[in-house]
């Protein structure tokens, strides 16, 4: 049985755990709303080049030289896939869920016979895809230094893909991320990035447009022009989201773990101190018992 | 006077949504002043300014580093890289843009030509905004 004085030792050190937890937690949420603001604040844009590019994508598609980010390099064969994780932990299943996907992702295109290459962003999916992947890998990322996520980053990431792209070492590019779906649940998935899944014309652009006619844009420059400069927006932007979405699916189950630490923490805290208690009133009728049959002694 | 909506969007948000009477928008083969009713367009835009004219008068100035519009009959969406009013431009940052964008060109001088023409295009980007600081 421990002494009152090992029981109380561990009541504090748990105290000051749900103190850092409850302190967690109150950050995640701030954070969380903020990442969230971020992440409606890009909507607008999003939304618009989706509609432009419908229209212009339409256009071009059935042209033999549109842009191989467009269509493809009319191959299957190496897959490139963007694996985006948080650069902390103590965020419960978080990054093991998007860990987790990627691998069987991975998995599955190998026994395809495909080849695989990994680019990792944050630190996190690096280390967890590493010691089985580390031949894959052809770059990593980490954002552990940069304050406040932006669309520079995003941006860095596409030309860095693009170029890629350009000096044919991929064929198709997959994104893998956390879907934020709410605050307590973040869903693994993975999204295509190229060859750029058009938007339909007549299911995203006809809501958008209700009470218009259907439009005949003249282009200025030329549509290929145009499409080729707007690809690699459309890629970035795309990352941006993913980037943005996985920050706040990050603090959303950060808040959710450090919650249920907190919670536990009160729980463990409940039971050693009835334990504390208990020990302390036999402690106390075991004195008794001695003083009394020391008196009866006499 | 007839409007039309203005929306300007940067990746990072909304700057601009509501009705207007003329926008001048700085495309890449020349500034083109859009009134409502405007013919159907999707257009790449350059580094320049964009001047929304309401009432009347001018209100807004709002200069953008390069980005696309689309244009219809009764709206006028802009998609900019990146959009700053006139009046919060920095010349010591425009200066230090022109600065980098010129050595990102000078780097660029045995790379392909669609390279240099973007490093070209990010100079021009960056001059614009010099003067556009100024001007303000």
């Amino acid at each position: 049985m421990a002494s009152l004085k090992d029981l109380r030792g561990r009541i504090n050190s748990v105290k000051s755990t749900r103190k850092i937890t409850q302190a967690m937690k109150m950050v995640a949420a701030a954070k969380l709303r903020r990442a969230q603001a971020q992440a409606e604040a890009a909507r607008p844009y999003a939304q618009r080049m989706e509609r432009m590019l419908a229209s212009l994508g339409a256009a071009v598609a059935d042209s033999p030289d549109a842009p191989k980010m467009l269509i493809g390099t009319g191959r299957d064969q190496v897959h490139l896939l963007v694996v985006v994780t948080a650069e902390r932990g103590l965020s419960g299943p978080f990054n093991t869920n998007a860990g987790r996907f990627a691998r069987a992702r991975i998995r599955a295109l190998e026994a395809e016979g495909k080849t695989v290459k990994l680019l990792t962003v944050g630190r996190k999916g690096a280390t967890y895809l590493k010691r089985e992947f580390g031949s894959r890998f052809v770059g990593e990322v980490s954002y552990h230094n940069v304050k406040r996520i932006g669309f520079e980053q995003a941006d860095e990431l596409a030309t860095r893909i693009t170029a890629m792209l350009e000096a044919g070492e991929f064929d198709v590019c997959t994104l893998i991320y956390n879907r934020f779906q709410s605050v307590i649940s973040q869903v693994a998935s993975e999204q295509r990035l190229i060859p750029a899944p058009l938007p339909a014309n007549d299911t995203a652009a006809a809501p958008a447009a209700a009470g218009e006619l259907p439009a005949l844009y003249e282009y200025e420059p030329s549509e290929e022009e145009l499409l080729a400069a707007l690809l690699p927006k459309n890629l970035a932007i795309q990352i941006y989201r993913a980037l943005l979405e996985n920050a706040a699916g990050f603090y959303g189950s950060q808040m959710t773990a450090m919650d249920n630490a907190t919670r536990n923490a009160g729980d463990m805290i409940n039971r050693l101190t009835l334990n504390y208690n208990r020990t302390r009133q036999a402690n106390i009728t075991k004195e008794l018992i001695e003083i009394i049959s020391g008196a009866e002694a006499v | 006077m007839a409007t039309f909506d203005l929306e300007l969007v940067s990746p990072e948000r909304l700057l601009l949504s509501r009705p207007v009477e003329m926008a001048v928008i700085p495309a890449v083969e020349g500034d083109m002043g859009v009134l409502p009713n405007h013919a159907p367009m999707i257009v790449a835009l350059k580094g320049g300014v964009i001047r929304v004219t309401e009432g009347g008068r001018e209100t807004e100035r709002l200069f953008i580093m390069g980005g696309f519009a689309e244009i219809t009959p009764t709206r006028v969406t802009v998609l900019a890289d990146e959009a700053t009013p006139v009046a919060t431009l920095s010349r010591a940052a425009a200066t230090q843009r022109v600065a980098e964008a010129e050595a990102a060109l000078a780097a660029a001088t045995n790379d392909a030509p669609e390279i240099r023409e973007k490093a070209m295009d990010r100079v021009m980007a960056a001059r614009a905004m010099q003067e556009a600081a100024q001007a303000a």
